[in-house]
């Protein structure tokens, strides 16, 4: 049985109410978006590297709470950390966001973005979680195409 | 609805009964996330009553052989019954010969081989295909393709916020070079029903032919094709209690004959020769290779479910769930109605203020109510109402008020989760 709660936390409630970093920045050096065509979730990320370290970051574009409230905690998350940091936590967001429902995942390191887990017991919402993080992923990598999680 | 056969006026007209007719349905016993399911995605696709599901495993079990080939007895029994549901699917459609009913895969394919063969044929560049602003992806894109493989315009009849086609606006939208108008019976995302017969008498006054995308119509009343006047009308078996993968073009002898074939294969032609080959006559000639007769057999027993149904009572239900749901959902200060035509099918489409779709759609899911959240394949629909997506409730004659009920606390839980 799920729980509503597991996915609403108030932390995500929250954010998507009022997201973080949600802004065009000044002097992006790196730049993606992101769709899920088949529910309607875009997103656009800016980076602004510092030599190899996120200097800042901002995102725009709409979609549901649980898309939005990712973005926003990615935001915070990654700001001033190196691109090997940003892509470890990649790694690891998508290890617990694609876990199975029921198995336990380690959430130690991940700070407020363990508020994301619950999302992997809603395994049609798991593209909503993930998509501002392949956004990201594109966006240090620098790949050409928007990235879609469908 | 307009433009579909009314039986006559009986003397005493009974309620339906619902309790009756959901106990024909098996899906709609289950229980989801402990609760009793509460079905309102119809629009998307519908429950399949007991008998379309025990014809389609007694085909498998009895019956099944290639259709149209063999001389043996079996294959004469799947060819008989196969041909039993054309003739059912003509009565349905009130055609006046099943040699104009063609089995497709659905509507989709319906209209990619009208799209095809009529384009290929009829098409030239400068010509014209008239859609209107609230078609299915599956009303735009194929008219898209063949528009520019021949170098033909696509336009589009604007519709007012009502979600109302403007029809003195489609009306100026005709012309010489309108070869074929291409309009939704009913919208699958806003529920409004399209005024058929006047769309067709200013189509034909230009000489353009009609094609009605009736995959939202056929779940709602029995058609009369010949009383529309239409060239021709598509539907899909899944929407209206049959099998999926399974679906009707209607098109007049005149149209069918004239167009050049879709699919080439087995079952479409008369002779083959490497140098030649020749055509079946219309039906055969569109359905090439083996097609889907378990599908065909079981859409026949759909039909003859629906025709056991007192149409009076079933619209006069449909209409006051239509009427209940508006006006409890409307009632919400947060919910947005999206699409509120005068003439309606029981579709209720609305928005959640604050809250995605997507977000609604998974809160009460957890209420055991299905209801499709998303742009519903129809993007432009949307972005003219200026919205990502909404949730759309679509309610068939089995559902009752209780669902709507049952709706409506779920979409106050919604508003409840958002202001935690």
């Amino acid at each position: 049985m799920t729980d509503l709660s597991d996915l609403y936390q108030q932390i995500i409630v929250e954010h998507n109410r009022a997201p973080r970093n949600f802004k065009k920045l000044a002097h992006p050096t790196r730049e993606a978006e992101g769709a899920n065509p088949l529910c309607g979730d875009q997103i656009k990320l800016e980076v602004e590297l510092a030599g190899d370290r996120i200097a800042d970051i901002g995102f725009q574009g709409s979609g549901c709470a649980i898309s939005q409230a990712s973005a926003s905690l990615l935001t915070g998350a990654v700001q001033g950390k190196t691109t090997a940091e940003a892509q470890a936590l990649f790694k690891a967001v998508h290890t617990m966001l694609t876990s199975p429902p029921g198995t336990t995942v380690d959430t130690s390191g991940l700070g407020k973005l363990a508020a994301l887990a619950g999302v992997r017991q809603f395994p049609v919402r798991v593209k909503c979680a993930s998509l501002p993080w392949h956004t990201l992923r594109a966006a240090l990598e620098s790949a050409a195409q928007p990235v879609s999680t469908e | 609805m307009t433009s579909v056969r009314h039986a006559s006026p009986s003397v005493h007209r009974p309620a339906l009964d619902v309790e009756q007719v959901r106990r024909d349905f098996p899906l709609l016993q289950t229980m989801v996330r402990g609760k009793p399911l509460v079905y309102l995605d119809n629009a998307a696709t519908s429950q399949k009553p007991r008998s379309v599901i025990a014809r389609t495993e007694q085909y498998y079990a009895t019956e099944n052989a290639n259709v149209h080939r063999g001389v043996y007895e079996l294959s004469e029994r799947a060819t008989a019954a196969y041909e039993d549901a054309r003739e059912k699917a003509r009565g349905f459609l009130n055609a006046a010969s099943a040699r104009e009913i063609v089995f497709v895969r659905g509507t989709t394919e319906a209209i990619n081989l009208v799209a095809s063969s009529f384009g290929r044929k009829e098409l030239q560049a400068g010509d014209e295909v008239l859609i209107t602003a609230m078609e299915h992806h599956s009303n735009i894109v194929p008219w898209q393709l063949i528009c520019a493989e021949r170098g033909a315009l696509l336009r589009v009849a604007p519709m007012n916020k009502r979600g109302e086609l403007l029809l003195d606006d489609f009306a100026r939208l005709l012309s010489p070079r309108t070869k074929l108008v291409a309009v939704a019976h009913v919208s699958n995302s806003l529920g409004t029903i399209n005024p058929i017969a006047d769309i067709v008498r200013l189509a034909h006054a230009k000489g353009a032919a009609v094609l009605v995308d009736g995959a939202q119509a056929a779940p709602h009343a029995p058609i009369d094709v010949r009383a529309l006047g239409v060239d021709f009308y598509t539907v899909s078996g899944h929407k209206m209690f049959g099998p999926t993968g399974i679906g009707l073009l209607y098109g007049t002898t005149a149209r069918l004959e004239a167009l050049p074939p879709y699919q080439g294969g087995g079952d479409m032609i008369k002779t083959v020769t490497f140098a030649k080959t020749t055509y079946a006559e219309p039906p055969a000639k569109f359905e090439a290779g083996t097609p889907n007769i378990a599908g065909a057999i079981g859409l026949g027993a759909a039909i003859e479910y629906l025709r056991g149904l007192d149409w009076d009572a079933v619209q006069a239900h449909e209409r006051d769930l239509l009427a209940y749901a508006t006006e409890r959902l409307g009632a919400l200060s947060e919910v947005e109605l999206v699409g509120t035509a005068g003439h309606k099918a029981s579709v209720v489409s609305f928005t959640v203020r604050g809250v995605h779709a997507h977000d609604v759609g998974t809160i009460v899911d957890q209420e055991g109510v299905a209801i499709r959240t998303g742009h519903h394949c129809t993007q432009p629909v949307m972005d003219f109402f200026g919205v990502p997506a909404t949730a759309r409730a679509s309610l068939a004659f089995y559902n009752t008020r209780a669902d709507v009920d049952a709706l409506v606390s779920a979409v106050q839980k919604v508003t409840r989760v958002f202001a935690a």
